[in-house]
């Protein structure tokens, strides 16, 4: 504990030092005989009836710590975290927007925290329902047939997309060879088209940014399963020529699969059923609000027209003519399990809750995303370079061109950004701007901190032309300095090992 | 509403700084046909927000209103006040992947200390930061494995395991040109050991046994360590009810070369089954193959100990279509909440939970075989769930046990064959005397006998008041 007690000895001499961040592992806390937890009394006989052979002995490592030690370690762990109730998080592609507390409040009911997914049908038409629900409301908002809900995140619903292509291919003559994808994509298009047995081909851009249909013409063939596109795309701009690209794809028969990631943009204001698109994943964790978690968990349910319906993953949430719902798992035509019971029943509590709360006013949230995003535009356009000057929805990709001339690059924008109190954008995507920064700072978000964003952006520019030492060797105010990421690759630590 | 910020005059300034006259000229470019406003009712306000789901919830019978016995997969075991309150701390619940490890350091730091627990348990060398949930967490291990067994084409799966799991498999399997062979348990409940070597050939990549089994019954990883590594190919031990690792000798005891399944039953809420806590662990000689996000210690500019990210190349926002793994993301904060439950259990802790709930699984798989008519049709060792044979159909009987307040236990017949039999799990939750209420109910076969049929809805947990129904849509 060395290094705590120095933090704190500098705290105590230098009241300008920050607060101490060095928190030790809760295995370098633990002391031997020490109990954080009780049980009830055993009211059985004691007993093991399992082969000695098939026991283990005691598990080496594993902590010994009281409650209190637990509530400190992790509380102090926790401000060593960046959060959206913090400031503004401005991750492109990410939106992370405000999280309701009241849906996480409903979450915990018991009716869903405790309730299990195997209960007898009679006595789950309360979750069967909200399934069913948050059904219709996606479906409604996008426009299309039906809604699996099943997929844990959005790159599995892409998965289960592209797997529903598969076999409404196979059934029609062959399940074809290729998946179509612009250079702009997610990198989970490739590898999701890839898990469902498909060569990838990349289409180039446009000098707008969007997908050139003379590009699209030549390579949409009858070997084509689907096309894979981003609306709007990554650099934040809608394919304005949707129509046309559906009717390409359409003509030689294939499925145009939209990845929803960016949804947050136009909900409420069209539908993709209606562009054309045939299948469509969301991230309930993005448009939908819930909470990112530090990583998960997420929720990545899949809208499908009527052609695609027979194939959606088992089971499927019915209703009776007398109102009641049931499991359907009797599904011939179905791709099968993506994983087990119905999907992350907690993320549709929060959806239902979220969707609830805007109701038919749920076009406010991609108004004021596309505004918020406009508006930083506006305010960094000549600051930062801007290679695609298309309209700009919910995010906006700058790069960091003017500054390399003074060693400057995306990342240290990034990390300086930090000493200013904010999250960096993302850097380095999409690929096809090169130094990107990709800013997306969504509806949740007044005026007032989008000013003070726009004002550190402008203010590293500054920085980065007069002192560009400063922005390289940023962030200076984090927990730690910048993290010797290429040092954790070669020299592989991934856990802590008890002394023997 | 409430939860958008700017103004009326804000908006107007925004407007004139981008020199636009109205938000509408910002969606020029989405053609003029396809806009369309939602059919949905009006805005709800909170207190409607929780009347609405309020209702919903009301409907669900849950662990804390019933005798419960329901397992298969996700158990009903102790979650510490701590483990969930900590959970709401902003810092944790909204702060995305940690990328950024500057600003991201406790997210990291817990994933370490989560991965250190996983690996302590599994008596494996690495493992990773989480995967989704156990079905496909097994096909991440079996995907795994074929990397390491290169032109491969065949996985060995005993039936014992889950059969979600074994479905999952084989959904991803379909289309990436492996296929599943399947090895029968024996009478006594356990994997047919002769069975499973004969099925292991050249072309086997894995060879994956569940511990305790689909039917609750122990099996030793050991037979399938044995039957993989005669012919090159990789053993994988898959775990559904993780409390057994603290009681059970470990996969890596056992000569397992890679771990996965369910973390749910440490420190994560049933959730009506998600989200819940896929695991994954390896021998250090094969951690360059791991799937999904891993948390490696570090210095910084400083020379301080720090946490990030790391072989992230092998992912696929950087390696696109040549990724180990289609998985993005990993359950950050399950993985959080157990890290959190393992560390406050820790070493006797842990163990406790898992010998209290063998006790009295113990306990009532006894009282159970005491009753005429009924029968334990599995004479292997279990853990804490068993299969009970009745003399009726199981289905019918445990949706009127539910009705009365007992979640009694899961019907095989939503699987297989066999009408007559279904799953009991105990856990330390159970109480003794609504384990001989259980019993008692079983030996009335829930005639109507005593209690009083209760409609759920009405046993609630908000006192007598009855919660109306409403509908969200």
């Amino acid at each position: 504990l060395s290094v705590e007690i120095e933090e704190k000895a500098a705290a105590i001499r230098d009241p300008r030092h920050p607060e101490p961040r060095h928190e030790p592992l809760v295995f370098e806390r633990s002391g031997e005989g020490k109990v954080g937890y009780s049980l009830p009394p055993l009211d059985v006989p004691e007993t093991v009836a399992i082969p000695a052979a098939l026991l283990r002995a005691e598990i080496a490592g594993e902590t010994e710590i009281t409650e209190v030690e637990v509530a400190r370690h992790f509380t102090r762990l926790s401000k060593l975290n960046f959060s959206i109730d913090q400031d503004l998080y401005p991750l492109g592609s990410c939106t992370m927007k405000h999280n309701p507390r009241v849906n996480e409040e409903v979450a915990r009911l018991p009716g869903f925290a405790a309730a299990h997914p195997l209960a007898p049908e009679e006595v789950s038409q309360g979750a069967l329902e909200l399934a069913w629900s948050l059904e219709r409301m996606l479906s409604e908002l996008t426009g299309l047939a039906r809604v699996t809900l099943q997929p844990a995140a959005g790159a599995q619903g892409e998965l289960a997309g592209i797997l529903m292509v598969r076999a409404a291919l196979t059934k029609r003559g062959g399940p074809r060879t290729t998946v179509l994808i612009p250079d702009s994509a997610h990198g989970t298009n490739p590898a999701s088209a890839h898990f469902a047995g498909y060569k990838v081909r990349e289409l180039k851009s446009n000098a707008r940014g969007t997908l050139d249909l003379h590009v699209l013409e030549e390579a949409m063939t009858e070997d084509v399963a689907a096309l894979m596109l981003t609306v709007p795309n990554t650099l934040g701009i809608f394919e304005n020529q949707i129509l046309e690209i559906a009717r390409i794809v359409h003509a030689k028969g294939g499925y145009l699969y939209c990845d929803g990631a960016n949804f947050n943009s136009f909900v409420g204001i069209a539908k993709p059923g209606a562009m054309g698109i045939d299948v469509m994943h969301m991230n309930l964790h993005k448009t939908f609000s819930t909470p990112h978690g530090g990583g998960g968990p997420g929720a990545g349910p899949v809208a499908v027209a009527g052609s695609l319906v027979p194939f959606l993953p088992r089971p499927t949430v019915e209703r009776r003519a007398d109102g009641s719902f049931f499991l359907d798992h009797d599904r011939p035509e179905s791709i099968g399990r993506l994983r087990t019971f119905l999907g992350n029943f907690g993320m549709f509590v929060r959806a239902l809750a979220y969707i609830s709360s805007y109701g038919n006013r749920i076009g406010e949230v991609a108004r004021g995303a596309v505004l918020n995003a406009n508006y930083i535009r506006a305010g960094l356009t000549g600051v930062y370079h801007l290679k695609y000057d298309a309209p700009t929805m919910h995010e906006v990709v700058f790069s960091d061109k003017k500054q390399t001339a003074w060693g400057v690059h995306a990342m240290d924008i990034g990390k300086r950004l930090m000493d200013y109190g904010f999250h960096p954008p993302t850097i380095s995507f999409p690929l096809i701007v090169y130094g990107a920064l990709m800013i997306e700072p969504t509806e949740t978000e007044s005026k007032s901190g989008l000013d003070a964003f726009v004002a550190a952006m402008r203010e590293i520019a500054r920085e980065s032309e007069e002192e560009p030492q400063i922005v390289k060797t940023a962030p200076h105010t984090t927990p730690v300095r910048r993290v010797d990421e290429v040092g954790a690759a070669r020299n592989l630590v991934l856990r802590w090992k008890p002394e023997s | 509403v409430k939860f958008l910020p700017i103004s009326d005059s804000d908006r107007s300034e925004m407007l004139r700084a981008i020199g636009v006259s109205s938000i509408e000229d910002l969606f020029a470019s989405i053609p003029a046909e396809v806009r369309h406003s939602p059919n949905l009712p009006p805005p709800l306000s909170e207190i409607e927000v929780r009347r609405l789901l309020g209702s919903l919830a009301a409907r669900n019978a849950n662990a804390r209103e019933s005798a419960f016995f329901l397992g298969a997969g996700i158990y009903n075991h102790y979650v510490s006040a701590i483990a969930d309150q900590m959970l709401y701390r902003a810092e944790w619940l909204t702060s995305y992947t940690p990328y950024q490890p500057e600003v991201s350091q406790g997210t990291l730091q817990s994933i370490f200390e989560f991965q250190t627990h996983i690996c302590l348990l599994t008596g494996l060398d690495v493992a990773n930061a989480s995967l989704y949930e156990g079905a496909s967490a097994l096909v991440e291990a079996l995907l795994m494995a074929s990397r390491l067994c290169r032109g491969r084409r065949r996985a060995v799966l005993s039936a014992g395991i889950h059969p979600e799991y074994r479905e999952t498999v084989r959904t991803y399997f379909s289309s990436l040109g492996f296929t599943s062979i399947e090895v029968p348990v024996k009478a006594d409940g356990r994997t047919d050991e002769n069975a499973l070597a004969a099925a292991v050939d050249d072309d086997t990549f894995a060879v994956a046994i569940q511990s305790p089994n689909f039917y609750g019954v122990v099996e030793d990883w050991q037979i399938g360590s044995r039957a993989a590594h005669q012919k090159g190919a990789l053993s994988v031990a898959v775990v559904a009810e993780a409390v057994s690792m603290a009681l059970l000798a470990s996969p890596g005891e056992r000569g397992a070369d890679i771990a996965c399944g369910e973390g749910q039953s440490l420190g994560v809420p049933m959730h009506l089954g998600g989200p819940v806590l896929g695991i994954l662990a390896c021998r250090a000689e094969h951690e360059r193959q791991i799937p999904g996000r891993l948390v490696g210690e570090t210095r910084d500019a400083e020379g301080r100990r720090a946490f990030c990210l790391t072989l992230s190349t092998r992912e696929q926002h950087i390696r696109r279509e040549r990724a180990t793994s289609n998985i993005c993301t990993n359950q950050g904060l399950m993985a959080l909440a157990s890290n959190i439950h393992c560390s406050l259990l820790g070493k006797r802790g842990l163990r406790e939970v898992a010998l209290q709930s063998h006790a009295k699984a113990e306990y009532l798989k006894g009282e159970i075989a005491k009753i005429p008519a009924w029968r334990i049709p599995f004479e292997g060792p279990t853990f804490n769930e068993f299969v009970v044979e009745g003399p009726e159909p199981a289905a019918p009987l445990l949706s009127r046990l539910a009705r009365r307040g007992i979640l009694a236990g899961v019907p095989l017949s939503r699987w297989e064959d066999s009408a007559n039999r279904f799953l009991v799990a105990a856990t330390e939750m159970n109480t003794r005397e609504e384990m001989d209420r259980l019993v008692a109910a079983l030996r009335d076969r829930a005639g109507g006998r005593g209690d009083r049929e209760v409609p759920h809805g009405d046993t609630g947990g908000t006192g007598d008041r009855k919660v109306p129904r409403r509908e969200p849509f």
